[in-house]
């Protein structure tokens, strides 16, 4: 996953700074830089890193119901530092923001919850009462995974919000996957770069609570972790996110930074056995087809996707174009269906809008 | 024609200038007061709304401990839980309440304007704790900067004075409460997961504050002043109005019979009502403006000492009282002017000019008026037996004071008949029939003077009783000679070695602030000293009540509590841990909040957390300056942690003077309105009296004599008077005490008399009514004996 | 200029009904003069008040200057007393807190008609000059009914209602004050309807009547 919701920390992560969001990719003040080559080590590295800025556990699963009807679903928990380092009680600079949603074809339902680190009431842990757990107030994801298996093979997660509530149980089919360069990965021209891996290959099943009653849901999920000190450019004002999965098996991450001096695109393109490819910068081409407004703004919810070397072509739409999370920062995230030279599903994010 | 009519009006004040200049004043004087009252009430008011309105009190439910200790890990945990709470943590540094909250999960409604929101770049320093939010004109008070030196102090101007909003992770740091929270917000938009935990209760939000609450009492005595002092001063109103519509009443007939129809008549003289009523109501308003800011000061302090509540001293122009002001002005305008206003409307251009001078009209209304006023004193008793909180005392008190008023004339006119038949002379006897035939015209003016004697007798009387009953109790209750308080408990154990061998008993102070029957209260654990058997102020006891506190098997409660939750003796208390009987019940005077002592032991086991950091010291008066100088060498200790017996008793002293102070001010205002009223009433009345005077004249009394025995005519009245306030002042003193002081303070005083003040009060009667009389006894000396003839040769 | 047809006009009183005036009728040309004699109660006053319109009769007709006054509202009465009619009344009632020039000026001023040389000449003419300044209280009463007399003139009324005029004053200054205002009322060709007791000055005037019982019991043509 790429620069997603850098947005969301403009307000927390820029106060502390004392400077705006233009010069937070230059900015680092105390904080640890990503560095090409490290090692990457789990599952400690599934653990927050409080000496970075910014981290996050992103998942997102496009779930069919039994009567075949498509919903998605997202659970994220962010973290961000006003210094790096831990604290004790409220004295601790790092914060939390949860956001969790249900996305049907009518519907998009959401909710956010925010927390200080320190007390309890936030957190991610390795080890302890599960082998994994990362948690804000009654929001919950947790490793069920047996021994010598990985921390995140198995997961728990459930959130509950207005109208609606989740409890997915997750089993990994696939390998963690490192992105960029063995896990580091360039986010500008300029060299920006964060660590990222992503667990794509999870197998759900599960209940969704609605308010026309509980829905019994199976389908699939994608765990993104990524976590960063700068990762933005100074020119670049939002990004176009894609996580796609398709019929054959294969997976592609891919992202649209949009800026100044021309959009920085970059990906990974992943084997069904989990093999992951990196992506040339600007080898992906991304054109927006059609526009959608909501809440006040356009935000393109039809996309065109192509990978000239692999002879992919596809089309991506927008189970519901309605999916905006209306959160302390606002964003576009939803479920996608794909279609063209392969099939599939996956997730779609569009931030700076 | 309308500005013939007008100027013809008019004129009538340009050849009456005091009829005007009394009625003028006197709605002025009686706006003034009213508003004056409401200015105060309302800067409090808007201070409490203040208080109320930070961090959404007023729509906010809270859960809040119920054994006074919750700590940051229960928060997270009820959060876990799914509980949409916040933290709150609030306390008290260097005379600052510090009020810390936590923006993230802070509920919507609560957030106070000024501080930085989620996403702004504020945020980030307020989380750090290097940015804190202060009422602005809280900045320029000493000691702020210094007790928070080096953070970064905004203003914001809807916080309450003297408080500081910061994260609680800075309030923590400030208040050296690590880990503790007093408080959790919850959020409306979120239901709640489950029943509330046990140690928890869910108190709801509330528009009212809780000071406003405590503090309606307070509130609605002053507006009782205001009202009381508005009525007297409407009394001279009616009293000039109703003069200027007589003395105009030919005017009126001689303009309808030259064509001026009784539609423009009417309303041209309401115009010119309106337009006095305006005049005079902003002069009251701005008099008010003055009352106001010249008792705000004592008022603020008042309801600092006695309730805690932050108020500021200075007055704010609001619209509010203003128009109200300006309202009461039209109203009481109307009031009295609306008999005089119907009369014009309806008045026939042929009514006859022969009328009876409204002063002089008598008998029968005085009849009415007595029983009136009898019934209205029946009212009055009926309320007191039957009526329940404070509006039923505030209705006894007018049905008091009304219906004494209304009795008033007919009492005097018994008294000065009597005095006329036993009276041995014929100029005696002409006195007091004189007297008798005044009474009329001067009735309204003696009520108000009634009223207001009786209200300097009753308040007076009130304050006397407070002050002595109030003296011996701090006697009894501050025995120890010295106070001590400690920064923490380990410096409070090193203070307590270092105390022991120097003193005669170290008596710790250990409370924990809870729920007590519902409200907001303290228990305190005491010591088993001789200091607490001896002279504690108790009421009502148990035999054995010392024992049984000493071994935990029964607690003690204060008045308030006892008064208010209905526990006597031998009722169970309940308390976290378990209820107890209440086995004595002890004076409290001070302390709006309801209290309960278990013994130190008990308190112990039940609050094992509660820290130890006061003590009183008992040792020997000789030793206290010693004492108290090593501990401020030894331990650096300060004013504020070191107090001695009689610093704390000039203190309460002080507090009460202050709460005293504002209705002693109105008191003697309201008497000096009643005394414009007689000077009114008498001079409007003595330009009527030159027929009745000037046949004694004519019969041989010399113009100084008459003009004597006027002035000893108006000194009998007021006198007669006095008298007559004497037992309506003391019935209003005991309502004072016994039912209004119970519903607001909750507590009961015994009531003492002080006839030497009556003394004093009967000789101001007096002299205000010789002040009175002396100006139209002047007038009447100054008259040449032409005018006196005139009387007989041009006779109405 | 005035017509009075058939007027009656009771009274309640504690003992009933009370018949003040029982079908009196009269007429008045411009210009000429009227006096209205009868003992006390005999009903003159009450006519002088209906005409003026300060009562309204019980049946029958009064017109002034050719309006009715049945058909008027308060209103309407009070602007023909302010437009057409002057009245002196027995007890002067001059406004108290103005002074003689002001009242004098005041009726006129009332109907919008004031004229600065007429009340100039009219002050003159009624030995009134040197007092402008003064108040009422301040006046003898021949002086305080001369005032008055003046008031009623000064808007140049049509009809002059007067009400025993020299009714509070001696027989000297009775006499005088009479003479002007006869002087001044054949100067401005106004018509006058006169009450008095005095046979002595019913004669000064064109015609009287004289009421008795509420009834027109003689008219002797001067």
């Amino acid at each position: 996953m790429n620069v997603r919701a850098i947005f969301l920390w403009l307000g927390l992560a820029g106060a502390a700074s004392a400077q705006g969001f233009a010069d937070l990719g230059a900015s680092v003040e105390g904080f640890a830089l990503p560095e090409r080559g490290r090692v990457l080590e789990f599952p400690a590295d599934h653990g927050a890193h409080p000496d970075f800025r910014i981290e996050w556990w992103y998942l997102t699963a496009n779930l069919t119901g039994a009567d075949g009807a498509e919903y998605g679903a997202q659970w994220t928990l962010f973290r961000s530092a006003i210094a790096a380092g831990g604290g004790a009680g409220w004295q601790s600079p790092q914060l939390w923001m949860g956001h969790a949603a249900v996305t049907t074809e009518t519907t998009h339902r959401m909710a956010e919850r925010l927390a200080r680190g320190g007390i309890g009431q936030a957190g991610v842990e390795v080890g302890g009462e599960a082998p994994f757990r990362a948690w804000i107030d009654e929001w919950e994801m947790r490793s069920t995974a047996g021994p010598g298996e990985d921390a995140l093979d198995r997961l728990a997660v459930s959130a509950r919000g207005d109208g609606f509530g989740y409890a997915l149980e997750l089993t990994a089919e696939g390998p963690l996957v490192l992105q960029g360069d063995a896990g580091y990965s360039v986010k500008s021209a300029g060299g920006q770069a964060s660590y990222y891996y992503s667990q794509p290959f999870y197998r759900v099943t599960g209940t969704l609570d609605l308010p026309d009653g509980p829905v019994e849901v199976t389908g699939q999920a994608w765990l993104d972790r990524e976590w960063s000190s700068q990762p933005l450019a100074a020119d670049q004002t939002g990004w176009d996110w894609f996580s796609l999965s398709f019929d054959s098996g294969e997976k592609l991450m891919g992202f649209v930074l949009r800026g100044g001096e021309g959009d920085f695109t970059s990906g990974t393109w992943i084997a069904a056995d989990g093999v992951p490819t990196p992506l040339e910068p600007g080898e992906l081409e991304a054109e927006p087809l059609e526009r959608f407004a909501v809440s006040g703004r356009e935000v393109p919810v039809v996309w065109r996707l192509r990978l000239p070397g692999r002879g992919l072509d596809v089309t991506l739409e927008a189970l519901n174009p309605g999916a905006w999370m209306a959160t302390s920062v606002p964003y576009w995230e939803g479920p996608v269906r794909v279609t063209g030279s392969q099939k599939g599903r996956g997730y779609l994010e569009m931030t700076g809008y | 024609m309308i500005r013939a009519s007008l100027t013809a009006l008019l004129s009538h004040w340009g050849r009456h200038p005091l009829q005007l200049v009394t009625l003028l004043a006197g709605l002025a004087m009686a706006t003034g007061l009213w508003s004056g009252v409401q200015a105060i009430n309302a800067e409090a008011r808007a201070a409490y709304a203040r208080a109320a309105g930070v961090l959404g009190q007023d729509r906010l439910d809270r859960l809040v401990p119920t054994d006074g200790s919750l700590t940051v890990s229960q928060f997270a945990k009820l959060r876990r839980q799914g509980w949409a709470v916040s933290p709150v943590l609030e306390g008290r540094v260097a005379g600052l309440r510090v009020l810390g909250v936590e923006p993230l999960s802070l509920p919507r409604g609560a957030a106070v304007p000024g501080m930085p929101g989620l996403a702004s770049g504020a945020l980030g320093e307020f989380l750090a704790g290097r940015l804190v939010l202060v009422a602005p004109e809280t900045l320029t008070r000493s000691g702020v900067a210094e007790a928070l030196a080096g953070m970064e102090i905004e203003a914001a101007p809807d916080l309450p004075p003297m408080t500081v909003l910061a994260d609680i992770a800075a309030a923590e740091r400030l208040l050296d409460m690590a880990g503790k929270v007093t408080a959790l917000l919850v959020d409306p938009d979120r239901a709640l997961p489950g029943a509330v935990p046990d140690g928890l209760e869910l108190r709801a939000a509330s528009a009212e504050d809780g000071l406003a609450r405590l503090t309606d009492s307070f509130h609605m005595s002053l507006t009782a002043f205001g009202f009381l002092a508005f009525a007297v001063g409407i009394f001279i109103v009616h009293a000039a109005i109703g003069l200027a519509f007589e003395q105009r009443r030919p005017m009126f007939r001689t303009l309808r019979a030259l064509g001026v129809p009784a539609r423009t008549l009417g309303a041209l003289v309401l115009a010119e009502m309106l337009a006095f009523a305006l005049i005079a109501g902003l002069a009251g308003v701005a008099l008010g403006y003055g009352v106001a800011a010249a008792l705000l000061p004592d008022v603020a302090a008042t309801l600092g000492g006695l309730y805690g509540a932050a108020v500021p001293g200075v007055l704010e122009l609001r619209s509010g009282w203003v128009m109200a002001g300006l309202g009461m002005a039209v109203a009481g305008t109307l009031i009295a002017a609306g008999q005089g206003l119907w009369q014009v409307w309806r008045l026939p251009p042929l009514a006859s000019a022969g009328a009876r001078a409204w002063a002089m009209a008598a008998g029968q209304t005085r009849q009415m008026q007595a029983l009136a006023g009898l019934g209205l004193l029946g009212l009055a008793g009926l309320a007191l037996v039957f009526g329940q909180g404070l509006w039923a005392a505030f209705a006894v008190l007018a049905g008091l004071l009304l219906g004494a008023a209304l009795v008033l004339p007919g009492l005097l006119a018994l008294l000065l008949t009597a005095a006329a038949h036993r009276a041995k002379g014929v100029l005696a006897e002409w006195f007091w029939a004189d007297a008798r035939q005044q009474l009329p015209g001067l009735s309204l003016a003696l009520m108000a003077l009634l009223l207001a004697l009786a209200a300097n007798i009753g308040v007076g009387t009130m304050v006397a009783s407070f002050r002595t009953t109030f003296t011996g109790w701090l006697d009894q209750r501050l025995a120890s000679e010295l106070y001590v308080t400690a920064e923490s408990p380990d410096q409070a154990a090193l203070l307590r070695a270092w105390l022991e061998p120097k003193v005669t008993a170290v008596l710790p102070i250990v409370w924990v602030d809870t729920a007590l029957g519902g409200q907001p209260g303290e228990i305190y654990g005491v010591a088993d000293h001789a200091t607490y058997r001896d002279r504690w102020p108790l009421l009502q006891a148990v035999p054995g009540v010392w024992d049984m506190v000493a071994a935990g098997e029964g607690a003690l409660i204060n008045e308030q509590l006892s008064r208010r939750a209905g526990l006597g003796l031998g009722s169970m208390l309940a308390l976290p841990g378990g209820e107890l009987p209440v086995a004595g019940v002890y004076s409290d005077y001070g302390n709006p909040s309801p209290q309960a002592m278990i013994g130190q032991a008990e308190f112990a086991t039940r609050f094992p957390d509660a820290a130890v950091v006061r003590f009183a010291l008992r040792l020997p008066v000789a030793e206290v300056e010693g004492v108290a100088a090593g501990l401020r060498a030894e331990f650096g200790l300060d004013d504020r942690a070191l107090v001695d017996q009689a610093g704390i008793k000039a203190f309460s002293l002080r507090v009460f003077e202050r709460t005293f102070a504002v209705t002693g001010a109105l008191n003697t205002l309201t008497l000096a309105v009643a005394g414009l009223a007689m000077l009114a009433s008498l001079v409007t009345l003595s330009s009527l009296r030159l027929p009745q005077l000037a046949p004694v004249w004519a019969m041989g009394l010399t113009q100084r004599r008459l003009a004597g025995l006027d002035v000893a005519r108006s000194v009998v009245l007021a006198l007669l008077t006095a008298v007559a306030a004497l037992p309506l002042g003391l019935a209003l003193a005991w309502v004072l005490l016994a039912v209004v002081n119970v519903e607001a303070f909750g507590w009961r005083l015994p009531m003492q008399v002080f006839p030497g003040d009556w003394v004093v009060l009967f000789a101001a009667a007096g002299v205000a009514g010789g002040l009175a009389a002396l100006v139209p006894a002047l007038r009447l000396l100054r008259r040449r004996p032409a005018d006196l003839l005139r009387v007989f040769a041009n006779e109405r | 200029m005035l017509h009075v047809h058939e007027v009656c006009k009771s009274y309640p009183t504690a003992e009933g009904t009370v018949a003040v005036l029982s079908g009196v009728s009269l007429d008045l040309a411009p210009g000429t003069s009227l006096a209205l004699t009868g003992e006390s109660g005999s009903g003159k006053s009450t006519l002088l008040h209906l005409v003026a319109g300060l009562d309204a009769v019980d049946s029958g007709r009064i017109a002034v200057a050719g309006t009715r006054l049945e058909g008027l509202d308060d209103a309407g009465r009070a602007r023909l007393r302010r437009d057409r009619i002057g009245l002196v009344f027995q007890q002067f009632n001059l406004i108290p807190s103005l002074d003689v020039g002001a009242n004098l000026a005041f009726q006129a001023r009332l109907a919008g008609r004031h004229d600065r040389d007429w009340s100039r000449q009219l002050a003159e003419a009624l030995g009134l000059t040197p007092v402008l300044g003064r108040y009422p209280e301040q006046l003898s009463g021949g002086q305080q009914q001369r005032v008055a007399i003046g008031r009623a003139l000064a808007a140049r009324p049509a009809l002059i209602l007067a009400d025993e005029p020299t009714g509070n004053l001696d027989e000297a200054s009775g006499d005088a004050v009479m003479g002007l205002m006869l002087g001044l009322v054949a100067e401005l060709g106004a018509s006058l309807l006169m009450v008095t007791h005095s046979e002595r000055l019913a004669a000064r005037l064109d015609r009287r009547l004289h009421l008795r019982a509420g009834r027109v019991s003689e008219a002797v043509a001067a």
